[in-house]
């Protein structure tokens, strides 16, 4: 059999930021293998590294707090925790582009967005001045956005419309590997389905992977194959979107099902996930999602939890899984 | 009936743009009834942050009245503006842009009462924000800390604490909980519901988020290119929706169910510029149901059902 070739594998990561509360352990030891055109969904509570991960990916961690503990990332073939400045300049672009969760901050605010469109043209097809604007504008109608804005600046922009510009910019590419952090968080769901769209057929052409985070399970279950659900700095279960979905197996997976607000039945108070997430500056020896699981067992809080293989495709990281007939509610109502 | 606590009437706020006037609002009349929410979804770019400021007069209106208790605040100036905001305060989407990253969280919560001398010393100061902490569920251990320390449901619960500062009676919350995750949104979302219940307060609720807006609105205003499109009751607009962008913005809802594939509207067409806006349906470039009337006026929102409003020639 001939080994399907990686776009991406990620092996054990551990990514700390050293601050003055002390050590954050913003990613614990993640694995991530993703091959050409598939896309895996990163969902989870805020602060569960996400975004930490997908920075690393880049080797663009904040320096010089944040630090790359352990962990090779391979992005087609190349080690981006060892190449050179040159090719790493190379790979961040034709190897993976990224849409960053904030547009403010990857947009300045002293260019005009056709300017800041056209000079990511420039620096990855390059094209004269002038082409590189024609393709802006071009990239703007697409994302839905009327040519005569290219003049704007950004905050003469709504915050949807901002966004957009960074999806333009990060389309603008046609990288190998496409990141999207929380990349439609601001738009509404006829320009999200529009966007979402536009990825799709990028992806197509260009037989682009996807990573997609977002706190949104149904824009997952809409664009994924594959889901990842993360929860303090480590995947606490991963699995196709039937698995995830429909044989979920993780409590935690089950708390972010029960916290969603429906359209088919009305209810004034939502039920979250009970209490808070962990202070990131401790690592518990047993299951980080411990506290706040209304499975929990005392072993639960001292045994290291592994990853159990529920199928081929299916992983959950719960030690109560080694019990015969254990399940949550959600899969036995 | 009781009177509103804010009446809006034919609100206007244009924007001068090289290329002309841009009608960021444009002729927006609506009522928001005491202790009660109206949700305001709509197109990225229609101009939802745009009434939200205007409305707390963080910018000028162009046209219009808004009326707060009763009382026209549209031209106030001043002391008097300075006060009306006690009144009603904001809450925005990313608490992190919002926060001054070099003021500790104390500070940020105690700022709107030093400034309004609401304390008798520093100590009733320290004590009010602490409360005021409480209030919101956030550990006294993050007093001193920074916004950049916290995760963003934690920020958004400094953004809630320094809005509920001055005892508002209503307060306008743009996107306030569309960078939280799931989990920490529902949170979010029962405290403001409890903040209501407890204290009568009145929510403007600006979202694109359509599941939220369902189930915390009481009405939900249906906006597109700076005019109200559609209002009615939550649960009326979601079982009856009768303008073409209400059908296609409620079929494009994403569900978190792989099981259940749902037939979606796809809008097809321009969106109209905002500047030089002819008289005529703004939506009809992007609608199925074309009659002779849509390219000559724009229609106006009428009451088809009992608080069922709607602007659309079809159903006029
Ligand atoms: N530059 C930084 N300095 C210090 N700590 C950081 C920094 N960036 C992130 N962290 C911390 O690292 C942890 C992981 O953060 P990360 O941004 O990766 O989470 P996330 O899953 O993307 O969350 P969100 O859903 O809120 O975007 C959090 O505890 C966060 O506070
Ligand atoms: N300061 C400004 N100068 C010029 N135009 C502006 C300014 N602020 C907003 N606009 C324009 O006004 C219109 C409405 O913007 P607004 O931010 O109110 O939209 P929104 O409905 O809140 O969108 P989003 O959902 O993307 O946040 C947009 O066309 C925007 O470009
Ligand atoms: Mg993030
Ligand atoms: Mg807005």
């Amino acid at each position: 059999m001939v080994k399907e070739k990686l776009v991406l594998e990620i092996n054990d990561l551990v990514v700390n930021y050293e601050t003055d509360n002390g050590t954050v352990h913003a990613v614990n030891g993640i694995n991530l293998k993703l091959k050409q055109k598939q896309s895996v969904g990163i969902v989870g509570e805020t602060g569960a590294g996400k975004t930490t991960t997908a920075l690393a990916i880049l080797n663009l961690i904040p320096q010089p707090t944040g630090i790359i503990k352990n962990g090779t990332i391979i992005v087609d073939g190349k080690n981006m925790l060892t190449i050179s400045e040159s090719d790493l300049r190379m790979m961040r672009g034709k190897g993976v582009s990224m849409i960053f969760q904030d547009p403010m901050t990857a947009l300045n605010p002293v260019f005009t967005i056709g300017e800041q469109i056209a000079e990511s043209v420039r620096i990855h097809e390059g094209v004269s001045n002038k082409d590189a604007m024609q393709r802006a504008i071009e990239m703007l109608e697409i994302v839905g956005i009327d040519k005569d804005r290219a003049y704007d600046y950004p905050h003469q922009l709504s915050g949807g419309m901002k966004q957009r510009v960074v999806i333009a910019i990060a389309l603008a590419c046609q990288a190998k590997l496409l990141i999207a952090d929380e990349p439609t968080t601001a738009l509404d769901v006829t320009i999200q389905a529009q966007v979402l769209e536009l990825i799709r057929s990028y992806r197509e052409k260009y037989d682009t992977a996807m990573i997609l985070i977002t706190h949104d399970l149904g824009i997952v279950a809409e664009t994924c194959d594959e889901v990842a659900v993360m929860y303090a700095g480590v995947i606490v279960e991963y699995g196709t979107l039937e698995d995830i979905f429909n044989r979920t197996k993780h409590p935690y997976t089950e708390g972010l099902f029960n916290s969603l607000p429906n359209i088919i039945e009305r209810r004034s108070k939502l039920t979250p996930i009970p209490g808070m997430v962990l202070d990131p500056t401790i690592l518990p020896d047993g299951c980080v999602f411990a506290d706040r699981c209304s499975y929990v067992i005392d072993t639960c809080r001292t045994t290291f939890q592994k990853d159990i293989a529920v199928s081929d495709t299916h992983i959950v990281r719960c030690s109560r899984y080694q019990e015969p007939g254990f399940n949550i509610k959600r899969m036995i109502a | 009936m009781s009177e509103p606590i804010l009446q809006v009437k034919k609100l206007n706020k244009y924007f001068k743009t090289k290329r002309g006037l841009l009608h960021a609002v444009d002729g927006v009349s609506f009522d928001l009834e005491f202790g009660k929410t109206l949700g305001v979804v709509g197109e990225s770019g229609c101009g939802k942050s745009t009434l939200g400021r205007t409305i707390i007069r963080l910018l000028e209106p162009t046209g219009g009245e808004i009326y707060f208790e009763g009382k026209d605040i549209t031209k106030l100036k001043g002391k008097a503006l300075i006060n009306f905001r006690k009144n009603i305060q904001m809450v925005f989407q990313d608490p992190f842009s919002s926060l001054d990253p070099r003021m500790s969280v104390g500070q940020i919560i105690a700022e709107p009462i030093n400034l309004h001398k609401l304390a008798k010393d520093k100590e009733d100061v320290e004590r009010r924000t602490l409360e005021l902490m409480d209030t919101v569920g956030l550990a006294q251990r993050w007093y001193g800390s920074y916004p950049h320390q916290l995760d963003g449901g934690r920020r958004q619960r400094i953004g809630i604490a320094r809005a509920l500062a001055l005892k508002p009676k209503m307060i306008i919350c743009d996107e306030p909980v569309s960078a939280l995750d799931v989990s920490i949104q529902a949170q979010i979302l029962n405290l403001l519901k409890e903040l209501q219940e407890t204290r009568n307060i009145s929510y403007l609720f600006i979202t694109h988020d359509l599941s939220v807006v369902y189930n915390f609105s009481d009405d939900i205003a249906v906006m597109y290119l700076g005019k109200l499109v559609e209002k009615a009751p939550a649960e009326e607009l979601f079982r009856n929706p009768i303008h073409p962008y209400t059908k296609a913005l409620l079929s494009a809802i994403p569900v978190p169910d792989i099981n259940k594939k749902r037939q979606r509207i796809i809008l097809e067409g321009e969106v109209f510029s905002p500047i030089n806006l002819p008289d005529e349906c703004r939506f009809r470039a992007r609608c199925n149901l074309r009659f002779d009337m849509c390219a000559k006026h724009e229609p106006e929102l009428k009451e088809v059902e009992p608080n069922h409003f709607v602007a659309c020639w079809a159903n006029n």
